[in-house]
């Protein structure tokens, strides 16, 4: 039977070799741009009509709007707005991978550490980037803790430093972890499914499958929260970047 | 399409609207806990809060070990700076911030994030921080 773990594996699909590198178009190539080409397609379809009583789809592509709009409003305040298309974007983009990973014989590329890295690497430049041309120089007191007295700096300023280094890290693991962990669980339930009812014509194999059917349930949550997790994350990284004390 | 043929429709719809949207917030603000991450996500995440900043922590080190030779003193010191930056990690995420790794508290207490109750002054800072924690 089939690896737990063989749904993570990736597959060129054009290969592509510039030099020593390595760019071939993969399966995780392909449902990134899946996920984008969805999330495009669903907010063009939906909002393509602009009625002032909005029906399902708009209705689904306006409380997505607006649920990213709360989300930098209430963490962020009002100077988050410019970079309400950056995160809305983020949240789509992971919210799309996440789902579309869900459909059987698909490919998850926020199971990925390379992917979710890259894209909390890029968070956190970013957001550092908008913090040291708000402030200038400034920003770098953000390492010095409040309150400290002076001759606890040299331990605390290190310690903040790594502490700060720890954030994407932490953001692009809980992404990964997550993932991973979800598929990793549905696909170890769904061979119980296969060896139990094996041994026990059928019956054995109940069990697992309704554990299956609630996992993936309980997966579509993660699908949604993971990506809402990686959002609030990013508001709030930018606000602590924006808003100095 | 419908603004320019049914006016009153639309005023009603827009009381309509205003009313329920008051509803809503009032049943937000009513039960204003934290109740869409599961103990088992929030025990989770401070796990990984805790590790990945050991994780950087030894990774300078043993960056600096190799790039400097001194191996194993840097190795040795940023475990522990890494080990504390984790534990301050995870006590920002449990005692201040909802979700976050937050670094100051901000001057004025509006850009706070998600908190309904808002205090001007430093003074009553101390027992929010407790009664947060409590409530958590």
């Amino acid at each position: 039977m089939a690896s737990p773990l063989e749904q993570f594996e990736i597959h060129p699909i054009v290969p592509i070799h510039i030099g020593s590198a390595d760019l071939s178009f993969t399966n995780s190539s392909l449902w990134m741009v899946a996920a984008t080409a969805a999330a495009t397609i669903f907010l063009t379809l939906s909002t393509r009509r602009r009625a002032l009583v909005p029906g399902r789809w708009q209705a689904l592509a306006e409380l997505s709007y607006e649920f990213i709009a709360g989300l930098i409003r209430d963490n962020v305040g009002d100077e988050g707005r410019r970079y309400f298309p950056l995160i809305f974007t983020l949240f789509m983009f992971i919210l799309f991978g996440n789902l579309l990973g869900l459909i059987p014989y698909s490919f998850t590329f926020t199971s990925h550490l390379a992917v979710t890295a890259a894209l909390a690497v890029f968070v956190i430049v970013g957001v550092t980037m908008v913090g040291i041309v708000k402030h200038g120089l400034h920003y770098f007191t953000f390492f010095v803790p409040q309150g400290v007295p002076a001759v606890m700096l040299p331990l605390m300023i290190p310690i903040e430093i790594v502490s700060y280094l720890s954030r994407p890290l932490s953001l692009s693991i809980r992404l990964f972890a997550n993932m991973m962990a979800g598929h990793t669980m549905i696909k170890v339930f769904a061979s119980f499914v296969f060896s139990l009812g094996a041994v026990s014509f059928g019956i054995g194999g109940l069990a697992p499958l309704a554990m299956n059917v609630a996992l993936v349930g309980f997966e579509l949550l993660v699908a949604f929260l993971q990506a809402y997790v990686f959002t609030v994350l990013t508001c709030l990284y930018l606000n602590d970047a924006l808003h100095l004390h | 399409m419908n603004e320019r043929d049914t006016p009153p429709q639309l005023n009603e719809l827009d009381a309509k609207l205003r009313a329920a949207r008051a509803a809503r917030d009032a049943k937000e603000n009513e039960g204003a806990t934290r109740s869409n991450q599961s103990g088992v996500g929030f025990a989770f995440r401070i796990g990984v809060e805790l590790v990945a900043a050991l994780i950087v922590g030894v990774g300078i080190g043993l960056f600096l070990d190799r790039w400097l030779d001194t191996a194993p003193w840097f190795l040795i010191g940023f475990f522990f700076i890494g080990a504390g930056a984790g534990i301050v990690n995870v006590y920002r995420a449990t005692s201040r911030y909802g979700l976050a790794v937050g670094y100051h508290v901000p001057a004025d207490e509006t850009v706070e994030p998600r908190e309904a109750e808002t205090s001007a002054d430093g003074s009553a800072k101390d027992a929010e921080i407790g009664e947060r924690t409590a409530k958590e």
